[in-house]
């Protein structure tokens, strides 16, 4: 059996595409701009348009659904939809896992609770926010997607500003990623 | 006759066999004890209600008094099943509107029920008693007012995961002030409100209720003064379980009317969950023997936190959120489990969640020695995984293991899942119900045609390489009683080789495969007593070559000749083609009834 037959990959057999090493993909190929190299300078919240560059993840192309596809009930899929309704979930990432969580922003009342839960789920450190330098002195920095698709530092807009905004997107789930090292740091540096 | 033991005293002793395939094997054994059990019989089971026809059915069994019906075939769950398909129950009703009416219970699983069906069911049935409605649909709030208003001696009304037109919420005022039998109220499907002082009044009324399921449109802080109606209940499905901000009050009186509910051991529904609500079930928890947290979006942690306190376990059914760790904290506590199912959170996510792996699946059978059941969901698995499951399980009768994506193999060592699936049913020999995913070649149909010999149930999907894997599961495994198949390269040789074992199986299904119309055709002419159904929703499957395959295909045995009530796009495979216009016209007119 050729071994191309029997290589884990994503998507339906037969479908050419990129190998994709790493976890955290965007199905909605969303443009997400992120600083190439820390000594770029960007502003504290938001990294310009200017700087288009190639993610450093491919994203995939859109899976073909599969009817019928995993076996779950239509009326199991549709209660899971209707059980967040009301929540405000967020899909966390962290650069570097292989595992997403899902969180529910109502659980928190501001950014150092979510903060402190975010550090206790991925196990790290991010210590805290300031406007001028982000979040340095850790090696990590979440950040989270806008509506236009862009990463912003998470803790630049007041937190009802955070939630409002998470709320919004009613029919997609928000994204927090947790970015690690040079790109975290680009983004956090201060004007 | 049978002259050792007069009629009476067999009737009598009859009188205490109860289960259906004990009593079929008495019908068996000569025509006097086939005479006195039928005429004996209270209870039947049809696995396919379109196996045998409802005057059949009456006239062998005039003492019925209670009828469980199958319809659509199980794919049918996962939209594979056209609407319109069929499984109508209404001419089932009419029947035995005439003939039974002393019929108590009715229990159906995917069928078509109308409002009209449960009208007359009202009406027709002075004592009835139980009405259960499994994934059925077709039924409106108006209906179950009709129910309502007329079943003086309600004991049961359990309409789980059906999909219900919710006109109104006062369907449940039609329940008169002198009704007070209810036994068992399962309403969690309803998508929108009902009255709640109707169902409060209702549980008040009700000394004997022990099984009260909500849906989700019954808010949280509504929840303890329910209770307090019914603390005497058993089992207690939730409405949504949180509230737009945490309030401490609610939480007291939650825990004070869960303290008050002595008798509750099983747990469900927890939609939207806020996690600190969840300290209000601590003081049952040791009590619970089950527990559905399969809708609830909680973290790995919270869901730790409340398994931990509940050692008496026998089945839990919960979201990959539990990962791996909270999987090994369930093998610690829960050393009385016996069926376990964890579904997927997000199944078309295609980000790799790898916290639920195989391992988590491995330390639970490590650590429960009684667990039997088991559905699990996830996206890696490993030969070696299931070969220690196998090893250390040889009691599991139900394995259903789902990865998600299809064609998935040993993560470790990229093989085919053939040898660990083969380990399992190597090693457990009483395996009853199987499904299989992953990469599959004919391989581990061997293994399961050489080794499941008690096998009852097998799901097959995107497996196989040839015909050979189709041919050794039906030439080995002599319990098979349903067989269903997607996406295979299975086709027309294994099944025209094995077509008198379809006989003796209750159904086949196969979607997706490679079995020609021309063997479909042959098939249904050589098995009268099968009816070979050919779904083709692109048009007449004669309209194109015979060797084109067929869309989808369900083959069943059944005395009652082909159906009458086909929609267009099923044909029924026979010897004759006038005969199919004369079914073609009869289904139409038995379409127009059906509406």
């Amino acid at each position: 059996m050729e071994f191309k037959a029997t290589e884990l990959r994503l998507g339906l057999p037969g479908t050419e595409e990129k190998e994709n090493k790493i976890m955290n993909l965007s199905v909605k190929n969303n443009k997400r701009q992120l600083p190439q190299t820390s000594e770029e300078s960007v502003s504290i919240s938001k990294v310009s348009n200017d700087q288009q560059v190639e993610s450093s993840s491919a994203a995939p192309p859109s899976k073909a659904k599969i009817v019928g596809w995993p076996p779950i009930r239509s009326y199991r899929k549709n209660s899971l939809q209707e059980a967040e309704v009301g929540g405000i979930f967020v899909k966390v990432s962290m650069d570097g896992a292989p595992y997403l969580r899902k969180i529910d922003l109502r659980i928190y009342g501001g950014y150092p609770e979510l903060l402190k839960a975010l550090e206790t789920m991925f196990k790290l450190t991010i210590g805290e926010y300031s406007e001028r330098e982000g979040y340095k002195g850790s090696e990590y920095a979440p950040t989270y997607e806008d509506k236009d698709g862009d990463w912003m530092l998470v803790g630049d807009v007041p937190w009802d500003t955070f939630y409002f905004i998470c709320s919004m997107f009613a029919t997609s789930c928000k994204r927090l990623r947790i970015m690690k090292g040079a790109e975290a740091r680009g983004l956090g540096c201060g004007v | 006759m049978d002259h050792s033991f007069p009629q009476k005293v067999l009737e009598h002793l009859f009188s205490f066999i109860d289960s259906n395939k004990d009593r079929n094997a008495i019908s068996l054994v000569s025509k006097s004890w086939y005479e006195i059990e039928r005429r004996s019989r209270k209870k039947i089971f049809i696995g396919n209600c379109y196996a045998v026809s409802p005057t059949t059915v009456i006239k062998r069994f005039p003492e019925l008094r209670s009828i469980t019906l199958k319809g659509k075939p199980h794919f049918a769950d996962f939209n594979l099943v056209p609407d319109g398909w069929g499984g109508y129950v209404y001419t089932w009703i009419e029947a035995m509107a005439v003939s039974v009416p002393l019929l108590e219970e009715i229990r159906l699983k995917r069928m078509v029920v109308t409002d009209e069906s449960l009208e007359l069911i009202a009406k027709s049935f002075k004592n009835f008693k139980v009405l259960v409605l499994i994934s059925c649909e077709g039924f409106s709030t108006d209906g179950l007012e009709a129910i309502a208003s007329n079943c003086r001696n309600l004991k049961e009304l359990n309409l789980q995961e059906s999909e219900v037109e919710d006109l109104s919420g006062d369907w449940l005022c039609y329940f008169p002030d002198s009704y007070t039998s209810l036994v068992s109220l399962n309403i969690s499907c309803l998508n929108n409100e009902v009255n709640l002082s109707a169902l409060e009044a209702l549980l008040g009324r009700c000394p004997n209720l022990q099984t009260l399921c909500l849906n989700h449109a019954v808010p949280l802080d509504k929840l303890p003064s329910l209770l307090s109606q019914c603390p005497q209940l058993v089992e207690l499905g939730t409405g949504v379980y949180s509230t737009e901000e945490m309030h401490p009050d609610v939480l007291s009186s939650l825990i004070t009317a869960f303290s008050g509910c002595k008798q509750l051991k099983s747990l469900s529904g927890f939609w939207n969950v806020l996690p600190s609500y969840l300290p209000a079930l601590y003081p049952i928890c040791s009590r619970l023997t089950s527990l559905n947290l399969s809708y609830a979006i909680i973290q790995s942690s919270d869901i730790v936190k409340l398994i931990g306190q509940c050692p008496n376990l026998l089945r839990l059914w919960v979201l990959d959120y539990i990962e791996d760790v909270g999987l090994e904290a369930v093998a610690a506590s829960c050393k009385d489990l016996q069926e376990l199912r964890v579904f997927p959170s997000d199944p078309s996510c295609l980000e790799l969640n790898n916290a639920l792996t195989e391992r988590g699946l491995v330390s639970v059978f490590k650590g429960c020695p009684k667990l039997q059941s088991v559905l699990y969901f996830c996206r890696q698995m490993s030969n070696a995984a299931l070969s220690a499951i196998a090893q250390i399980r040889p009691n599991l009768t139900r394995f259903r293991l789902c990865i998600l994506e299809p064609h998935t193999p040993d993560y470790l060592t990229l093989q085919p899942l053939d040898s660990g699936f083969g380990a399992i049913v190597e090693h457990c020999k009483d395996l009853q119900r199987l499904s299989l995913s992953g990469l599959l070649t004919d391989r581990v149909f061997e293994y399961i045609g050489t080794h499941a010999k008690k096998l009852e149930m097998l799901s097959v999907a995107f497996a196989g390489d040839s015909d050979l894997g189709l041919h050794y599961v039906l030439s080995g495994c002599e319990n098979l009683r349903k067989l269903e198949i997607r996406d295979c390269p299975f086709g027309d040789e294994a099944l025209l080789a094995n077509a008198a074992k379809l006989e003796t199986m209750r159904s086949l299904w196969m979607s997706s495969c490679s079995v020609s119309y021309g063997a479909c055709k042959l098939l249904g002419q050589k098995m009268p007593k099968l009816n070979v159904e050919v779904i083709d929703e692109s048009g007449p499957p004669d309209s194109r070559p015979d060797s084109c395959p067929v869309e989808k295909l369900y083959i069943y045995r059944s005395i009652a000749g082909p159906r009458l009530d086909m929609p267009g796009f099923v044909w029924t495979m026979g010897d004759d083609s006038s005969r199919k216009l004369e079914l073609d016209v009869a289904g139409v007119e038995a379409q127009f009834r059906n509406l």
